[in-house]
Parts: structure tokens; sequence; C-alpha cells
């Protein structure tokens, strides 16, 4: 691990200030913000992250959650993820983000995990984690030794000739399904930013994974007013039953009215470079039966742009078993 | 490894400074006692819990949160002291192994976990241990699929996984 200088801001706007003096806020910061530490101390035992200031936020009080005027809930940048999931309101009206949540890292993960920090969660693939290996999300340039190499938990969504590193997290396929929207204070005032527009596609500058800039400090996620009478699902598939990363998983938030789907959400996680919205499928079933032919016909739509690689075909036909599942258990709860 | 012991360092400009001049001080407060220390920035919780402190109960397996050996409690909640920082945690109510009982006084799961023959090696117990004490506190089904769910951040390689959720259903049991 390279040497840092450890600060802790006094304030929002110390930490803002102090993050703006960085060269950017993607691959290569020099500085960093510290909440879990489970991403970033990993990160940095291994070179990956070499900032030279860290900038402890854990004593900035954004660890709140509140309901907000509209009777959505509001989420604070630093809010553990185990208390996220274990919140009255999020099991009650958000089951999905806790079904999310609850099935990712392992308990003692989740009480140091963070909400902003997940957001901001690296890929688990193995070159851009080896510093010996080239990279092109790490060292620009370089190469990806993955897409003739060992790809088989990799992305078949979203990726491009440069990078198919696949997004991890599980609670952002819930937040995606959720319609989230972060909320970021920076240099030049505050903005809001959904979840769908928050991660970037890898293209030619997969370094690149979010809209942050230097000085970007995400001080809380939104959640809209709760779906009434919707049923959510999450489910993850994966090579061991606990404590591992998706090989497939789908988010679901589904009402139905009479006969028809009145209301839809669908994300996807483990399969594309970021967490992975569908609105393809969303439109199959806008509208339509709930029944298995037309859940069928949106997992075939969720996956129509898939591209595999060497060692991942298989996920193309699990994610849209993982979908069709997910929706048929929401449909039937 | 601790970067406490090393006499020199590098730093990310390549110069090469000791550790004396960017050693930082901090107080630690772990089993209720109150640790003054000068320590490396790098410093893991971990590696100042074993090295700086020396209290060595806490086991390092893999050092980069994949174990669950270096399991601790910060403020009353099961972490891993390998993915901390120690200058994150002053003021913190930090609590390891050496905190829960003693030989002569064990805490309820260390009674349990010798009761129930819960290890082989030892190498994981004390982080066994500290998670399972935890999960007493946490919302945990009944059942003991329930509990390896939630036992699955505790790795052991000698397998004594079965014989580790009796104890731990043990205790449950009793409480």
């Amino acid at each position: 691990m390279h040497t840092f200088e450890f600060i802790r801001p006094a304030d929002q706007g110390e930490a803002i200030a102090t993050s703006a003096q960085s060269k950017t806020a993607q691959q290569g910061a020099d500085v960093r913000f510290l909440c879990g530490g489970t991403t970033l101390i990993d990160l940095m035992k291994l070179n990956v992250e070499t900032p030279a200031r860290v900038l402890d936020i854990n004593r900035l009080s954004l660890d709140k959650i509140e309901t907000t005027t509209e009777g959505g809930l509001k989420i604070g940048a630093t809010v553990r993820n185990s208390d996220l999931a274990y919140h009255d309101k999020v099991q009650s009206d958000y089951s999905v983000l806790t079904q999310a949540i609850l099935s990712g890292a392992s308990a003692q993960i989740r009480n140091m995990a963070t909400t902003a920090g997940n957001l901001v969660q690296r890929t688990r693939c193995v070159y851009f984690r080896d510093t010996a290996m080239p990279c092109n999300k790490r060292e620009p340039g370089t190469g990806c030794p993955a897409i003739t190499g060992s790809n088989r938990t990799l992305a078949i969504l979203g990726t491009s000739e440069h990078c198919i590193a696949n997004n991890p997290s599980d609670m952002c396929v819930a937040m995606a399904a959720l319609e989230a929207v972060i909320h970021i204070q920076g240099p030049k005032g505050t903005r809001a930013v959904p979840v769908g527009e928050f991660h970037l596609l890898p293209g030619d500058t997969p370094h690149r994974e979010t809209v942050l800039e230097p000085g970007d400090l995400i001080t809380h996620v939104t959640l809209p007013p709760p779906i009434t009478g919707s049923k959510q699902f999450y489910l993850k598939l994966r090579d061991r039953a606990s404590y591992e990363f998706a090989l497939a998983s789908a988010a679901v938030v589904m009402t139905v009215a009479g006969e028809n789907i009145s209301y839809i959400g669908i994300a996807l996680g483990g399969v594309g470079t970021k967490p992975w919205r569908s609105p393809e499928a969303e439109a199959v079933l806008s509208g339509k039966p709930a029944n298995a032919a037309n859940f069928r016909q949106a997992a075939e739509a969720a996956l129509r742009g898939a591209r595999p690689q060497s060692e991942n075909k298989f996920k193309i036909e699990l994610a849209k078993r993982c979908l069709v599942h997910a929706l048929e258990t929401a449909a039937n709860a | 490894m601790a970067t406490t012991v090393d006499p020199t360092t590098t730093t990310t400009a390549g110069q090469t400074s000791s550790a004396s001049e960017i050693a930082v001080p901090i107080t630690l407060r772990i089993n209720g006692k109150e640790h003054s220390l000068r320590i490396d920035p790098r410093t893991t919780l971990l590696d100042c819990i074993r090295e700086t402190v020396e209290l060595t109960g806490t086991k390092k397996g893999c050092d980069h949160g994949q174990c669950g050996a270096c399991t601790i409690h910060v403020n009353g909640r099961r972490v891993l002291s390998c993915l901390g920082l120690a200058l994150a945690h002053d003021g913190n109510e930090i609590t390891t192994l050496e905190g829960l009982g003693t030989p002569e006084a064990m805490h309820p799961m260390q009674a349990a976990f010798l009761a129930c023959d819960a290890y082989q090696c030892g190498y994981c117990t004390s982080g066994q241990i500290m998670s399972a004490v935890a999960l007493l506190n946490e919302p945990c089904g009944s059942d003991d699929a329930a509990v390896k769910e939630l036992m699955s951040g505790n790795i052991c390689r000698c397998g004594a996984y079965a014989n580790i959720v009796a104890a731990i259903q043990q205790v449950r049991k009793r409480a």
C-alpha cells in the first residue's frame, strides 16, 4: 500500500473542497472518500488504488434514513447496508432492496459497507485487481486480457471491445428497479441523477465508471413513494449458496390490476457492465397479462443485445430463466 | 503485513522516508482499555490490534475481506478488521476475543464451542466466535439454515461447520 495522508474533514464543505483538488474522481483519483472501506482498502492493498489523501467521511452525519415530503425515502450516503436492509420501511415498502442487500457479501461486510460506497463498488474482474496484468479500466490503453482470457463471470450486456467487466452490486440492481435517485453535492452545487444515468457504459473509456467529477460527494439516495400493492422479488444465481457474487440476478417490482400488469420495474445484475435496467423487458410486460408466455418474451427482450465471451455464453439462458423465475415468483406472491 | 515495523517506506512520489516520520498519534479503546499509539496511517485495524497492541487473539487470514478470520466488534457490531484503517476508529468501542472471556470465565459462546467441538485447527475460531456472539443480537431466523446464511462470511477450511452451527444453536436455545 502506498502512503497517504489521512484527513477527517470537519464538514461537507471541507470534504468537497479537498476532493475537488483531485485530478479525477474516477480510476487513479489522488483524493478518495473513505466510508466502510470494504472496496477502497482492499484495492489500496492491491495497489489498484493509490490515493495520496484519504478523506474519512464516516462522521459527517450522512447516516440517517428519513421519509421524504413526497412519501418516499431519503437514505444517507453513509447508512450501512445492514441498517438499510433491516429498516422497517425498507422491509415493508421496498422489500426488493432488503432482499438484494441481504443476498450480497457477508454480515460483517454489510455492517461496514455504505449506501454511497456500494454505488461506486468496483468490478471483481481478476485482471482489474491484478496490477501485473494489462487492464483498460485500470491503465487506459493497455488492453483487455479478459476478452481472450478468464471471462466466465464477466458481462454479456453493455460490453465494448475495451472492457467486459461486470458491475458486482446487488443493491444497485434493486435501486435500478425502484428508480432511485442519487443526490450529489459538488463544487458547483447540488444535482440529482437517476440511478440509471449514474453508471457509465465502458465504451472506449472504461476507466470512467460514473458521472462523478472531482469534488462530487454523494450525500444521499432517494426512493420514490412506494408503489401501492406492488409485489417485489430479487433472485440471485451464483456458484455458492451464500457469500458470492451473482452470475445472474433479477430485481422485479410488479403490480397487477385485474388481469394485466399495471406497473413493472425490471433490472438485472451480474450480467451487465452497469446495473442493468431493462426498459425492453418492461415494455413487453406493461399492460399485458402476467403469464408464463409473456414472462419468457420479456426475458428474450432483456437479453436480445447480449454478446457472450468465450466462457460465459451460458449466462444468456441463465439470465433469462432467472428473470422468468423472478417474474413468476413476484406474480404469485 | 504490518507496516508499522518497516524501517523505511516508499511514498507515492517514490521518495524514501522513515516510518517514524509518517507515524501519527491515535488513541484506541480496545476491550475497555485506552491505548495511546503512534502508527503508520496505512495500518489496518487488524495489524494495529495484533502487531502494535499485541492482542493476537484476532487472526489474519486472507487480509482481503474474504475469510472472516479477523472478525471483531466495533460499537457492538461485527466487522472485518482487515478492511478498516486503525486511524478511522478512534473513539470507537472495539472488542476482540480477549474482551469476551477468559479461560477461567468463558463467554457462553466460547463454552459452547468447547462443548460442541466446534473447531479443528482453531485458526478461524476467534472470528467464528466473534461473529457468533454478534449474531445473537441480529435478526436471524430460528432454524439452522438462517444461522448458516448469517455465518457464511466465516470460512473454516477444516470444515467444522456442522459443530459451529450446533454451538450457536445451543447458546440461542439457552438464551
